[in-house]
């Protein structure tokens, strides 16, 4: 299996804080993996580390063998590594499709990427409707449909999506983890962050578990489906 | 004679509103207050004049000079003085003390090559004709200031609205971090933004030079008070604040003069904002500023 993604001791800070304390973790190609953790583990620290939005204190982040872990965060999308960020971070003064068309700003292929938002608007109807509104007005299970369908357009390679499950009703929690399952059937790689812990073993390949910084348990997910502290600690068991 | 004023209000007005309209802009995407605006108007007045007295080009030739050249100076303050700061945690107030100073010597410099007299288009460079509109009589150059200051204002809000890259200026603005993880190069963004606001500016003040037919090296001081006041009127970042913040100061500053005394003008223009902000803190666009969570 080819290595999507590697992160080696990676270590990151906020001034006195350490959020990151030498975290390792690989992503291969195709695959799902979870990474899950309790409030303020550190899992959206990690996220953002390897979109070169926090700068790491120490350790190496390698993309398909290269070393990013100096880029900066727009070359970063660039090369393929797109993050869904935690809390709708959705551009709440630009219509819905404003923000797809934003999604491709990296992209050079006007043509191509009217049909992505066609595709976008196949895959999550809702978003048709409302393409000439603000994206603000859009509910919270709109916005993280368009949070999602925003990154796609970007045509990413690696997804990194951070809790999208967070302040949705479990039929719509559902839908999204289905639409994930598809994405990555579709060949692209996925790491996502969740608190739902047991949504997203479900659907990954192998996952780590995060706490405060550390990385204390990394397995296939069906295993830690199975662990006992996982299950004591996560699954609400 | 009251629609006669409302001509003159437009005019100087319109330029107000472009001076603003640029100052406004660089608030809303890189969240600093540039007081180098108003020395930034004076060169591109001072270019303006030089292109049309030293190398007689036209009134448009003339003014993308201009543009050119106070936009280059706004892409240079924003790299010496503005971008270091952004590259580590800063006061607020900071980057409006390292705009001061490039304003102190932009200006001081100006005024060792050009003194401190006022300096005049050619005689007849704007031909003294007027036009009736319906009841008001407007002149050529009144035409050509309200002319050329809404166009450069429409065309940046399309090149805003329309163009790929304006889409990213607005993205950069509600949020610089969503903006980068879309692959937005957020600090190219804020170059694009200093030239094209400085590029307005220096337009503006090519346009005041020919209204009042009077360019000086102190030029930028006034107008900076001005912009400030139609900033915050209109609502700080809002482009159609600007525009409407601009035309209310000049419509006030006009009719003052004309109905109750110039020397009064200042003071019930100023009054008037003060009025307005009193029932509405945030400026007529202005939102209640949220919390940030
Ligand atoms: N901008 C910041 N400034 C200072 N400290 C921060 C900042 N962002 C995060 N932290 C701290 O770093 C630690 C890790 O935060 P992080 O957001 O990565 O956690 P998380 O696992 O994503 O939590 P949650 O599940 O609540 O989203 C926490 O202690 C948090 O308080
Ligand atoms: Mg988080």
């Amino acid at each position: 299996m080819k290595r999507v993604l590697e992160l080696t001791e990676v270590y990151a800070n906020y001034g006195h804080i350490q959020a990151l304390k030498g975290i390792s973790l690989t992503v291969n190609e195709g695959e799902i993996v979870a990474l899950i953790g309790a409030n303020g583990a550190g899992k959206s620290t990690a996220l953002n580390t390897i979109s070169g939005i926090v700068r790491a204190a120490k350790g190496k982040i390698l993309y398909k063998g290269n070393d990013i872990t100096k880029s900066p965060a727009h070359l970063i999308v660039r090369g393929g590594i797109v993050q869904v960020p935690e809390g709708r971070a959705i551009l709440k003064t630009l219509k819905v499709i404003e923000n797809l068309e934003l999604g491709a700003f990296i992209r050079k292929d006007p043509l191509q990427i009217k049909k992505d938002i066609e595709e976008v608007f196949d895959r999550f109807p809702i978003l048709k409707k409302r393409a000439n509104q603000p994206a603000g007005t859009l509910s919270g299970g709109e916005q993280q449909m368009l949070a999602i369908g925003r990154a796609l357009m970007a045509r990413p390679k690696l997804l990194l999506l951070d809790e999208p499950s967070m302040g949705l009703a479990p039929l719509v929690v559902k839908e999204i983890f289905n639409i994930i399952q598809e994405i990555n059937k579709n060949g692209t790689s996925i790491l996502v962050v969740e608190q739902n812990a047991r949504m997203a073993l479900k659907i990954s390949h192998r996952g780590y578990v995060l706490e405060t910084g550390s990385i204390v348990l990394g397995d296939s997910s069906a295993d830690l489906l199975n662990n006992k502290k996982v299950i004591e600690a996560y699954l609400g068991g | 004679m009251f629609l006669q004023q409302i001509a003159n209000a437009l005019a100087l007005g319109s330029v107000y509103a472009l001076f603003a309209i640029g100052f406004t802009l660089i608030f809303g995407v890189l969240e600093v207050i540039t007081l180098a605006h108003g020395a930034v108007f004076m060169v591109g007045a001072f270019a303006g004049l030089i292109a049309v007295t030293r190398f007689n080009l036209g009134i448009i030739p003339a003014i993308l000079t201009s543009m050119l050249a106070s936009g280059l100076l706004g892409f240079i303050i924003d790299f010496v003085a503005v971008r270091p700061l952004r590259k580590k945690k800063y006061h607020h107030l900071a980057p409006m003390i390292a705009t001061i100073g490039c304003a102190t010597i932009i200006t001081s410099i100006s005024q060792g090559i050009f003194g401190a007299e006022a300096y005049r288009f050619p005689f007849d460079f704007v031909p003294t004709k007027s036009y009736e509109i319906g009841d008001i009589q407007l002149t050529l150059l009144q035409l050509v200031i309200i002319g050329i200051s809404f166009s450069l204002m429409i065309m940046l809000i399309l090149l805003l609205k329309r163009t790929k890259w304006g889409k990213a200026v607005r993205a950069v603005a509600e949020n610089r971090r969503t903006a980068a993880l879309l692959g937005i190069p957020v600090e190219r963004v804020f170059q694009i933004t200093s030239f094209t606001s400085s590029a307005l500016g220096g337009a503006a003040g090519v346009l005041t030079g020919l209204n009042f037919n009077a360019i000086h090296t102190y030029m930028g001081g006034p107008i900076l008070h001005r912009g400030i006041a139609v900033i915050i009127l209109g609502g700080m970042g809002d482009i159609r604040g600007a525009m409407a913040g601009g035309l209310i100061l000049g419509f006030s500053e006009i009719m003052s003069v004309a109905y109750i005394s110039s020397d009064f003008r200042d003071a019930i223009s100023f009054g008037l904002l003060f009025l307005i902000l009193l029932i509405r803190p945030s400026g007529i666009f202005g939102k209640v500023p949220e919390r940030k969570g």
